[in-house]
């Protein structure tokens, strides 16, 4: 089994912080989709692009930092034997479907740190 | 009783000194900009009523930071549940609602600083659009209405309102820290807070596009920040440099056109017509800023303003000390609209000719290409050498790039001359 890290295109990121559960409705769908299948190692749905800030070299600005039609609106990590088992969960993606579109990269190393308990 | 008007002023001049201050106190109770604005622009509200009432407090400004205080502990109670909606601005420190409402001496206006200057520094925090950061400072710091700043940038109302409501989502959704900067970070923002401010003048002191040159009210705000911010930071030279700046540029003000609203040229302005009390102020401030370690940008900037200012007549102006100088802010700023205003000064010392071989320079460079100067100035040059046909070339392309009528007409009439002769 193979990591894959599957990272959402969008025009913008539907999770704003005012969004209803009506505008996350099918992105939760898809995401509990996911879990069922049991592929998923670790997601995340990032805010709308105008909540970004970017830093290049010592400069800091507002706003994504490549200037594109599309921003990172989220990723997910997920397991998978292969990239056609990958690209088989990553083309079921909403956001291919509404203009935008995912880029599977594999993983090459990484994940979740855990604290050591304090004390 | 209260004479007619009296109430008017008294609160007029308590907004112009006090509205930063009593709204980022409020703001530090509420931890929501909206609602403590909402609460500040109440308590101004019943000032007007309440001081025609009972007379003018004797402290105005802590009588107003308690009413905006005791509306935003209220409203907090009432809506700890429906505020929850959008995240709050970062707790800056650990004080209880009983702290926070202890009521604000008038002395504390002064002594106090760090409330106004948490406020500064989330306004002009890097990670917002600069215009956000404009008309944020202007809005929050300076009390300045939406629809006055959407005038100010020529923008409608809901465009600005849009703009400001956008940046205060991304300070409370991407947590930008209520605070003023630990001291690692503090020279970094506070050449963003020093920049905002200098926009903010230059933005009314040459308006962009439209037919007035000068706006006098971003130039004011311009100037009352700058003001702030050194009684605030009194150690911090960058600062008073940048106010000595805006005093010495601002004190030509009145001469900058004609009656008719014609540009005037350095050398055509009425020397005698400058404000002297404020090139005075600003040479205080020069002095005491260049003593002590490299001075900065705003120091040397302001130190050639001021040679500039305290020539007896242009013929005059001390133009050797001038490219020093500009050789020493080039060390520190190698920016190229300084290196272009340094080719004006060595056009003074060493003519025309030698001045025009390093425009050149810098037109190969090309990050001035579409910087209207530029060629106002080879144009200027190529005047001054004789040569004509290429200076009229040069004006052409220079009024391509120019949108501000009052420095079209100037461009226009230059060419005009020069045509007929």
């Amino acid at each position: 089994m193979a990591q894959y890290a599957i990272l959402i295109y969008a025009n913008d990121s539907a999770h704003a912080p005012q969004a209803t559960p009506e505008d996350l409705a099918i992105h939760d769908k898809h995401a509990a989709e996911l879990e069922e299948a049991g592929a998923v190692v670790a997601a995340f749905a990032l805010t709308p692009r105008d909540m970004a800030t970017s830093i290049r070299g010592d400069v800091v600005t507002d706003g994504p930092f490549v200037e594109a039609k599309e921003v990172v609106a989220g990723f997910y990590v997920i397991e998978a034997p292969d990239l056609d088992a990958a690209l088989e969960i990553a083309r079921r993606n909403p956001a291919t479907q509404q203009g935008g579109g995912v880029e599977v990269r594999p993983v090459h190393s990484g994940g979740v740190i855990t604290q050591p308990a304090e004390g | 009783m209260t004479a007619p008007g009296e109430i008017e002023s008294a609160v007029a001049d308590a907004h112009r000194r006090g509205w930063g201050l009593v709204l980022a106190t409020t703001a530090r109770l509420t931890r929501d900009l909206d609602l403590a604005e909402e609460c500040v622009q109440e308590a101004y509200a019943a000032a007007l009523v309440g001081w025609a009432r009972d007379g003018v407090p004797k402290q105005p400004i802590a009588w107003l930071t308690t009413t905006a205080k005791r509306r935003a502990m209220d409203a907090v109670r009432r809506e700890r549940v429906l505020r929850s909606k959008l995240p709050l601005l970062l707790e800056p420190d650990e004080m209880t609602d009983e702290e926070l409402l202890e009521p604000v001496e008038e002395e504390a206006v002064d002594v106090v600083p760090d409330e106004r200057l948490r406020l500064i520094f989330l306004c002009c925090h890097p990670a917002l659009a600069e215009d956000a950061q404009l008309a944020l400072t202007l809005r929050l710091v300076c009390g300045v209405s939406t629809s006055d700043i959407a005038r100010m940038f020529l923008v409608s109302e809901p465009t600005m309102a849009a703009r400001m409501t956008r940046a205060k989502k991304k300070i409370s959704t991407a947590r930008i820290p209520y605070r003023v900067p630990a001291a690692a970070e503090l020279p970094d923002r506070l050449r963003s807070v020093l920049a905002v401010i200098h926009l903010l003048f230059t933005t009314g002191h040459t308006a962009p596009s439209g037919a007035s040159l000068l706006r006098t009210d971003l130039a004011d705000q311009s100037l009352r920040l700058a003001r702030m911010l050194g009684e605030l930071m009194p150690d911090e030279r960058e600062v008073s440099g940048l106010l000595a700046l805006l005093l010495v540029t601002d004190a030509r003000r009145a001469t900058r056109v004609d009656a008719t609203g014609r540009l005037l040229r350095l050398e055509e302005q009425d020397r005698s017509q400058w404000d002297r009390s404020a090139i005075a102020e600003a040479h205080e401030l020069i002095v005491a800023g260049l003593r002590g370690g490299r001075p900065g940008r705003y120091i040397l900037q302001a130190a050639i303003a001021s040679l500039y200012a305290e020539a007896p007549a242009y013929d005059q102006t001390d133009w050797p000390q001038i490219v020093t100088l500009y050789d020493e802010l080039l060390t520190v700023w190698p920016s190229p609209v300084v290196a272009l205003n340094r080719v004006v000064a060595v056009s003074m010392v060493a003519g025309p000719a030698q001045a025009l071989f390093e425009l050149e320079e810098l037109e190969k460079d090309g990050r001035l290409d579409r910087y209207q100067y530029l060629p106002a100035i080879k144009a200027d040059l190529l005047e001054r050498s004789g040569r004509g046909d290429e200076a009229a070339i040069a004006y052409r392309r220079a009024l391509d790039l120019t949108s501000n009528e009052a420095e079209r007409a100037f461009l226009a009439e230059r060419l005009a001359r020069l045509d007929q002769e």
